[in-house]
C-alpha cells in the first residue's frame, strides 16, 4: 500500500473524517459511541462466558437449558445483545472436540466472550483450522488425542458458538464461583482445554 | 468509575488471558460507529457484516492468507471500508465525502488535531 495513483489516507484520519462528518449529520452521537465503546473494551469479556460455563458444571438443570437453547440459558445471567442473538453451545466430550471458527469473517459472540482476539481474525486461522485443525490446534499448545474427533464450527450470520469446555479433574465440591476463574476464553473458542488446578 | 462485572478478585482470571482489544485508538473510533449506527438503525448488522466479508475477501485475494512476506492483515482497516461501503450504498453518504473531509481535515494548521467542540477523537484524551 506505498505510493498507488490515488493515494488514500491513511485510516486514522479517514476514521476521523467520517466520525466528523456523521456527527455534523446527526447520525451518531459520541457520548452513545463511547458507552458502546467502553462497554466492549472493558466490561464485556471472557469472565461472562466463563460463569456462564462454571454455571453449567455445577447445575446439570442450567447445563441442560444451556445445551438446548443457549441464548434464552445465556440471557439469564443478563448476557445479551448484538452478536449475541443466536448462540448454539457445544459441549466438549471425551469423544469429540470441537473448534470455532469463521472463515468470512469474525463472528464471534460478543455477549459471554467480549471481542475477538486477533488471531482469531486472521486470515491464517481462519482457513488453516478448517483444513488441518490438528495441526493448528497443536501448534496454539493443544494435542487432541489421534482417537478423538475434532468438529470445526463455521461461526455464521445467524449462529455464534460457545463452547463448554470439560470440567477439569481435581474439582471435585467446588463451587461455581470458584470453579469460574479456571475458565480460559480459548477454552471457550475450543482452542484449549481447561487445565486442572 | 465502577464496571458492571468484576475487574479484580477471584472472577478476574479469565480478562487476564486477553489482550488488547483494539490496536490502535481509530480502531476502537471505527468500532463504536459500526456498533452505534447498527444499534440506531442506519443500517442492519447484517448488511454491514456483508461489506465486511467482501471486503476481507478482497484483501485475501490480494495478498493470501498470510503466508510468509504477506503483508500484515488490518482487520479493522477492512472493517473501516466496510463500513463506508454501507454507509455509501445506503446514501447517507457520498462516495468522496470521507476522501475531502480527510484533506481538509489533513490542510488543519500543525498543534491543531481537536476541535474544541468534538469530543472523543481517536488520538486518545
Amino acid at each position: 500500500m506505498t505510493d498507488a495513483p490515488t493515494r488514500r489516507p491513511e485510516p486514522a484520519q479517514r476514521t476521523e473524517a467520517l466520525e466528523s462528518l456523521l456527527v455534523e449529520r446527526g447520525l451518531i452521537d459520541p457520548a452513545v459511541m463511547d458507552k458502546f465503546i467502553k462497554t466492549y473494551e472493558q466490561d464485556v469479556g471472557p469472565l461472562n462466558g466463563a460463569k456462564v460455563v462454571a454455571a453449567a458444571w455445577t447445575d446439570p438443570e442450567y447445563k441442560e437449558r444451556l445445551l438446548a437453547e443457549g441464548t434464552a440459558a445465556i440471557k439469564e445471567f443478563g448476557f445479551g445483545g448484538p452478536q449475541g442473538e443466536h448462540i448454539v453451545v457445544l459441549e466438549q466430550t471425551d469423544d469429540v472436540h470441537h473448534v470455532v471458527v469463521c472463515t468470512l469473517c469474525s463472528c464471534y459472540p460478543w455477549p459471554v466472550l467480549g471481542l475477538p482476539p486477533s488471531w482469531y481474525k486472521d486470515p491464517a486461522y481462519r482457513a488453516r483450522v478448517v483444513r488441518e485443525p490438528r495441526k493448528v490446534l497443536h501448534e496454539m499448545g493443544l494435542d487432541v488425542p489421534a482417537d478423538k474427533k475434532i468438529e470445526v464450527w463455521d461461526s455464521s450470520s445467524e449462529v455464534r458458538y460457545l463452547v463448554l469446555p470439560q470440567r477439569p479433574a481435581g474439582t471435585d465440591g467446588w463451587d461455581a464461583e470458584a470453579l469460574t476463574p479456571l475458565v480460559t476464553r480459548d477454552a471457550m473458542v475450543g482452542v484449549a482445554v481447561v487445565a486442572a488446578p | 468509575m465502577t464496571a458492571v462485572l468484576d475487574t479484580a478478585g477471584p472472577a478476574a482470571p479469565p480478562r487476564a488471558n486477553g489482550e488488547l482489544v483494539f490496536a490502535e485508538p481509530w480502531e476502537s473510533r471505527a468500532f463504536g460507529m459500526a456498533v452505534s449506527l447498527a444499534d440506531a438503525g442506519a443500517f442492519t448488522w447484517d448488511a454491514f457484516r456483508d461489506r465486511l466479508v467482501a471486503r476481507i475477501a478482497a484483501w485475501e485475494a490480494e495478498h493470501g492468507a498470510g503466508g510468509p512476506g504477506a503483508p500484515e492483515f488490518r482487520y479493522y482497516a477492512c472493517w473501516l471500508d466496510a463500513l463506508e461501503d454501507v454507509l455509501v450504498d445506503g446514501g447517507a453518504l457520498g462516495g468522496d465525502d470521507v476522501a475531502a473531509r480527510s484533506t481538509e481535515l489533513a490542510a488543519r494548521p500543525a498543534g491543531h488535531d481537536h476541535r474544541d467542540d468534538e469530543h472523543g477523537h481517536g488520538h486518545g484524551h
